[in-house]
């Protein structure tokens, strides 16, 4: 039972995707420019990184180790595309704002790493779990920077106003320097954070 | 002519891959200690990303378009790229030895760049004809590294920097990317 529990939570700081192990960082950066575009690339993700770690997990002992990767590429794919269709079809504003990284998430190293590290030699169980946890701590951290993106940059959180009508909003956290920088402060907090706990 | 030289000025300055489109992150920050190997998988990129788009775009309008399918897109171009790398990197073991060693560490890796799937896609999203894309192709990889060899200078020189320890490696890196991405924003007039 604590191993179950292990494997769910470690993703969500310990091991996060993210700020520790630092994949999938194209889309971190580019569609986190409000909180509702990050939460929902974070579930699409999400999504995805269950689905591909589940039939992974089932049917890694079937596939050939030389053809291992294009197999768990085309898996990957394929949830890909039911997503691609899901948001086109329920939410066409978010499939507007996340634009071509919806199809991009197929090359989100993030996937393919914790179906080669973890789903091929692990039960579905525990596949299942560990792509619940990776999945919200890779959606926690696109939340996290896409909120300090948009109350910086647009002066709004989840598209509600904070500022009043005379307040200039630092419109540099809306654009690609504000990605950068703000994911480098965030990992760099996070650095530090671990640091005194492993002092204390 | 204009037309084309707007794409180029548009790809390689304005909407850097890297810096405007986020594309390649991965292998920005991961292959760029040195100058010498930023310059390797950027001669590794621009080969596999003018090659990918130009048969991505043909079988596009070729197989998809004509069938109806273009939800398989995505499907079809990981797996031509997939392929592609692997062939690449074959053909060039055998025709060149020179060339192997110097890009051949690099191929696997590009696989999953998603700068070769994202230009492949955007080629066919803005619409651009055939030529029009694998000049847009090439000069976004031009793009890329002329982005990853500037920050290859720049983390060489950070070696010797003074850096505080929680800003160690990457988070100095994404602050360095993150002046250099302010610097690029001012060619951003150049182009509507």
């Amino acid at each position: 039972m604590n191993e179950a529990i292990n494997t769910l939570t470690r993703g969500f700081i310990k091991e996060n995707p993210v700020t520790k192990m630092l994949l999938g960082l194209c889309p971190v950066l580019a569609v986190t420019t409000t909180a509702v575009n990050g939460l929902g690339m974070g579930l699409a993700t999400t999504f995805v990184l269950i689905g591909s770690n589940v039939v992974i997990s089932m049917t890694s002992k079937m596939i050939p180790d030389t053809v291992r990767i294009p197999s768990f590429v085309l898996i990957i794919a394929t949830f890909v595309t039911i997503v691609d269709m899901l948001i086109k079809a329920f939410s066409p504003e978010l499939n507007q704002s996340l634009g071509i990284f919806i199809p991009l998430i197929v090359v989100n190293c993030m996937i393919l790493g914790r179906a080669e590290a973890f789903a091929s030699r692990s039960g579905v169980w525990y596949s299942l779990l560990d792509g619940i946890g990776m999945g919200i701590g890779f959606t926690l951290a696109l939340l996290a920077l896409a909120s300090i993106r948009e109350v910086l940059g647009s002066g709004t959180i989840f598209n509600m106003p904070l500022i009043g009508e005379d307040g200039t909003p630092l419109l540099v956290f809306a654009l690609p320097p504000g990605a950068f920088a703000g994911l480098g402060a965030i990992i760099a907090l996070m650095n530090a954070l671990e640091k005194k706990r492993g002092v204390n | 002519m204009a037309e084309y030289l707007l794409v180029i000025v548009s790809a390689v300055f304005v909407n850097n891959v890297v810096f405007a489109r986020f594309l390649g992150i991965c292998p920005y920050l991961g292959v760029s200690k040195k100058i010498d190997t930023a310059l390797g998988m950027g001669f590794a990129v621009t080969f596999v990303m003018t090659l990918a788009t130009a048969i991505t775009y043909v079988l596009y309008y070729g197989v998809l378009v004509p069938f109806n399918i273009q939800f398989m897109q995505t499907v079809m171009y990981i797996l031509v790229i997939a392929s592609l790398v692997q062939l690449v990197e074959i053909v060039l073991k055998k025709v060149s030895k020179s060339l192997y060693s110097a890009l051949g560490i690099y191929l696997p890796l590009i696989t999953t760049n998603c700068a070769i799937l994202g230009v492949a896609l955007i080629a066919i999203q803005d619409k651009y004809s055939l030529v029009m894309s694998v000049v847009f192709a090439f000069f976004s990889a031009i793009g890329f590294i002329l982005a990853i060899v500037i920050f290859a200078g720049i983390r060489e020189k950070l070696e010797d920097a003074d850096i505080p320890g929680p800003f160690k490696n990457v988070p100095i890196g994404l602050i360095s990317a993150a002046i250099l991405s302010l610097a690029f924003m001012g060619f951003s007039g150049l182009v509507k």
